[in-house]
């Protein structure tokens, strides 16, 4: 016991890396694991686990369909339609790091035929060659909103067939600013700063800033102000070439967002994040918030079903129209799925319809893509149709691999404008980054 | 009980002569019973590896399994019975991984580069693969004149448009035989055909299968192909070239090549445009190691980052250490009220998982609403400049880090005998020179090879950096590598973060990674028998 031979100190200090090594990739920020296919692609560090063992194990049934655990409840209700119609099993699991996961086990030979999710992925999985192409004839597109097609486009191929759309909106606190419908930001923000100024609420719009920067809620304000952040080919694909960060425009628009920072009027600050954005609204403690669909929960919970306003976003005064982020959720055919007869008659027949897409509606709580369908919750549902409208409005997320660059640097550069660093010496730096990050890969 | 007594003796005395062998009942049924299970266990995976081809890791199983029957079940090798299962354990959870983790980082493995050339070929065709003006729709019905499982295979065709009904082959397209029965737009029986189920034309299309990849030619570079149970005619306009390796597209006359761009290629066109995003994998040698050495925002960031992840491991482990003994050695003393309270107490934040007081700490720095503001009446934004970001995950891990110190303090001081430290007080020696020349060293031998444990840890401590601040703050400049990152979730973000997955890059880190810890534990060790031979 007195001596420890060294080179046993040796192995006994490696097992103790490896244990502190293994610990630190597999317990991500995520934290919570839903499912027992979890554990995933963070593991793929070590290679050991990358292929077969660590990915979650697809089940048996003939229709394999992957989602996260927010939709599962949908899915498994039109898999279940779809499988008695036909006489077939499904199975439907919720997997977290759906995409990461996905994409491993489908290179594995282990993944699942159908895979649901964001349209942002498509160019990742595209890239990877882990889906394929969907061949619907042009009256049947035709069904969907013209801007979650658009989403689903690819290099001009229809990749996915989208279900449920989502973008940002302008929430108010009835009782701070009234019921009113802004016509434009300034607006908004001059109420709430009304509020803030009588001591009513600490924030007059709360939009998600942090320590990093959050490029995806700041879209709007850049847009509206005259930023782009990739230029488009004569098809209407994002050309990762043109980059609009440092355009004149961007830079006119990263003025803009210094102006409304901590330097300046102190609307947008870094304390704001994604951690405390919905809640300070949600507690009465900010006039306005700039959120999308998941925060409708917290907002009724907090507020009461008739406490706050919801619309598209204005854009600024005598500027252009705020164009957040449109986001659609999807349906996509494994390119190694075992059941790819299964997959595609699943998307083409099965859940491209009325009664599948109003199911869907339903149980994933998310506005419609179809138009149909839409249309008929006009009524009913007034929150999603305001949603639905302003996601009509956006433009879709850009799915080119380029846009993966683009999140880190772009949403440090808005921290750094929003603290009061020189906006267009920022910008400049964030779009060179990118361009070398682009160019290296 | 009598009966016990009187076999029990002959049993004793036969052991040794047997030179160690096992008799007794009990430790050979578990002998027997431990072989047995990983013989199954052997036997169990075999054939889904047979199955797999992997003839390296079935080779490995037998090998263990054989090994251990020898280790085991013979009376030699009595040294190797208590090194085998450490050896082995070793080698699967230390020497493999690390072996496979050098031989990705010898390769480009990442997105884009996950597929072989073949494969990114082929996909790369059949994405770029279109419905032209015209496209027609089919329903889609199969039949054979065959048996089920080995074709030949007939698509039977009905235009979802004029309904127009055809047999469709491989050579191509011919009309319906005119003694076919069409209903409801759809071929529901030919004389002379088997018609195939739907569940028969899933199974027969997977991977592999006799209807993977069948297509009915329509013209020169347009084909009918089955999507789900309808079939659909697409033109393909890229035609590949394996003489030349490239890509031709048909309609614009445009040739790509393979151009290599860091660590890949892509087929490209004459003026720089790609064909595709997707590239290929490839074994890149000593690159992504060239690659950490010589690109310099990286060997710049590497350097200053380590430095950091040294100073974060030895301020975490020695300011925690720090605390953890004043306060052990505080509530150590005997004339100390309400010991067990005040240990427990101390003991809270051991208590409680630590990623969640990760987070509930990272929101106590918010400039705006943060706790650390309120209760100082400051308006310091805690995580927004580097020193200050540091400061507050040292001080944060220090929170984590000292009720363990604490706890194995408090154990080793108990452990110090009473009369040593009388017979220096007797000698004169005062409170404080007592502590310094008697317990502290006393402690240190215990603790030292713990404290050796916990810099490894810390070294690596990933979730407090990354619940924290995730590796933040950065600079617009330089956003790849942020003021409190330390190497291990600089490395995470290359491999996981935000921006495209370079997997083999990543690996290549982790590698170094590895080897310095190892070198800095085998310093640490070599340190702490120099206290060992104080005692």
């Amino acid at each position: 016991m007195r001596r420890i031979p060294r080179g046993m100190a040796v192995a006994v200090g490696a097992g103790l890396l490896l244990a502190a090594c293994s610990s630190g990739t597999t317990d991500t920020t995520t934290g919570g694991a839903t499912s027992p296919a979890t554990e995933t692609a963070t593991e793929s560090a070590t290679p050991s686990e990358s292929a077969t063992d660590a990915a979650p194990v697809r089940g048996n049934e003939d229709l394999v369909i992957w989602t996260d655990d927010t939709h599962l409840a949908a899915m498994q209700a039109v898999a279940d339609t779809y499988a008695a119609a036909n006489g077939i099993t499904v199975g439907v699991q919720a997997v977290t790091d759906t995409r990461a996961a996905f994409i491993t086990a489908n290179q594995a030979g282990n993944g699942p035929d159908v895979l649901v999710g964001a349209h942002d992925w498509i160019g990742q999985l595209v890239q990877n060659g882990a889906i394929d192409p969907l061949q619907l004839p042009a009256d049947q597109v035709a069904k969907y909103s013209p801007t979650a097609i658009k989403a689903v486009t690819y290099d001009s191929q229809l990749y996915g067939l989208p279900y449920g759309v989502e973008s940002l909106a302008l929430f108010c606190n009835k009782s701070v600013v009234g019921d009113t419908t802004f016509a434009t930001l300034d607006d908004a923000i001059a109420a709430g700063q009304k509020a803030v100024d009588a001591g009513t609420v600490e924030s007059a719009l709360n939009l998600p800033v942090g320590e990093n920067g959050d490029a995806y809620h700041m879209e709007p304000l850049f847009t509206s102000a005259g930023g782009y952040l990739f230029g488009k080919d004569a098809d209407g694909n994002y050309n990762p070439n043109d980059l609009g960060l440092d355009s004149p425009g961007g830079l006119a628009a990263a003025k803009k967002i210094g102006e409304l920072g901590e330097k300046g009027q102190n609307v947008l600050r870094t304390s704001i994040s994604s951690d405390n954005n919905i809640s300070l609204f949600a507690d009465g403690k900010a006039a306005c918030m700039i959120s999308g669909p998941w925060a409708l929960n917290d907002v009724r919970k907090g507020l009461g079903n008739d406490g706050y306003t919801l619309q598209p976003i204005p854009g600024f005064k005598g500027m252009n129209p705020a164009q957040p982020f449109m986001g659609a959720q999807a349906f996509y055919v494994a390119s190694k799925g075992k059941n790819k007869s299964f997959a595609q008659d699943f998307i083409i027949n099965g859940v491209n319809n009325v009664d599948a897409m109003t199911t869907l509606y339903e149980k994933a709580n998310l506005p419609p893509a179809m138009t149909a369908v839409r249309d008929s919750i006009q009524q009913d549902n007034p929150d999603f149709a305001v949603i639905a409208q302003a996601a009509e409005k956006a433009d879709p997320m850009p799915a080119i691999p380029a846009m993966a660059e683009v999140w880190q640097p772009l949403g440090v550069a808005y921290a750094d404008i929003v603290a009061g660093k020189d906006p267009e010496q920022s910008m400049k730096d964030a779009a060179t980054a990118i361009r070398t990050a682009i160019a290296g890969s | 009980m009598s009966h016990t007594t009187q076999t029990h003796p002959p049993a004793r005395t036969a052991r040794p002569a047997r030179g160690g062998g096992t008799t007794r009942p009990l430790p050979l049924l578990v002998k027997v019973l431990g072989l047995g299970i990983v013989a199954a266990l052997a036997v169990l995976v075999t054939p889904p590896l047979i199955a797999q081809q992997r003839w390296g890791f079935l080779g490995v199983f037998w090998g263990v399994v054989a090994l251990l029957a020898a280790v085991y079940a013979t009376k030699r090798a009595v040294p190797a019975k208590y090194l085998v299962p450490g050896v082995l354990f070793l080698s699967l959870l230390v020497v493999y991984p690390i072996l496979m983790t050098f031989q990705l980082s010898t390769t480009n493995y990442g997105d884009g580069t996950r597929t072989p050339k073949e494969v990114t070929i082929s996909r790369i065709i059949a994405s770029a693969a279109f419905q032209g003006d015209n496209a027609r729709r089919f329903t889609l019905e199969v039949g054979t004149t065959g048996t089920v499982d080995t074709g030949p295979y007939t698509f039977f065709l009905v235009d979802q448009a004029s309904g127009d009904a055809y047999a469709g082959t491989e050579d191509g397209l011919e009309p319906l035989p005119t003694d076919a029965t069409v209903t409801d737009g759809r071929v529901t029986d030919v004389p002379g055909y088997t018609m195939l189920t739907k569940q028969q034309i899933n199974r027969l299309s997977q991977s592999g299968g006799p209807l993977a990849g069948f297509t009915v030619p329509t013209g020169e570079s347009s084909v009918i192909t089955a999507q789900g149970f309808q079939a659909v005619e697409l033109t393909s306009p890229l035609v590949y070239d394996q003489a030349t390796d490239s890509f031709t597209d048909t309609r614009t006359g445009d040739v790509y090549t393979p151009q290599r761009v860091g660590d890949r290629s892509y087929f490209t066109d004459a003026n720089g445009a790609r064909l595709s995003s997707q590239s290929w994998g490839e074994s890149i040698g000593l690159d992504n190691y060239k690659r950490i050495f010589t690109d310099a925002t990286i060997s710049k960031n590497f350097l200053g980052i380590f430095a950091w992840t040294v100073l974060f491991a030895v301020a975490s482990v020695g300011l925690s250490f720090l605390l953890g003994l004043v306060l052990a050695v505080t509530l150590n003393d005997a004339r100390m009220r309400g010991q067990k309270l005040y240990r427990s107490i101390l003991l809270l934040p051991y208590a409680i998982p630590g990623f969640i007081s990760l987070m509930v700490w990272s929101s106590f720095y918010n400039t705006d609403f943060g706790l650390f503001n309120e209760l100082l009446g400051t308006h310091v934004n805690w995580l927004g400049s580097t020193a200050l970001a540091r400061i507050a995950v040292i001080l944060t891990n220090l929170w984590m880090g000292f009720p363990y110190m604490f706890l194995v303090c408090t154990g080793a001081l108990q452990a110090v005998p009473s009369e040593l430290k009388e017979a220096a007080s007797i000698d004169g020696a005062s409170g404080f020179t007592q502590f310094r020349k008697v317990t502290f060293p006393l402690v240190l031998v215990a603790v030292a090879p713990l404290l050796v444990a916990s810099f490894a840890f810390n070294f690596n401590n990933f979730n407090a950096i990354q619940l924290l601040t995730e590796g933040g703050p950065f600079s617009a400049s330089d956003p790849t590598a942020g003021g409190t990152d330390i190497l291990i979730s600089f490395t995470y973000r290359l491999a996981f973060g935000t921006s495209a997955q370079q997997i083999g890059f990543a690996s290549a880190i982790s590698v170094i990674l590895f080897i310095l810890t190892g070198v800095l534990a085998a310093i640490q060790f070599r340190g702490t028998r120099v206290l060992e031979d104080v005692n």
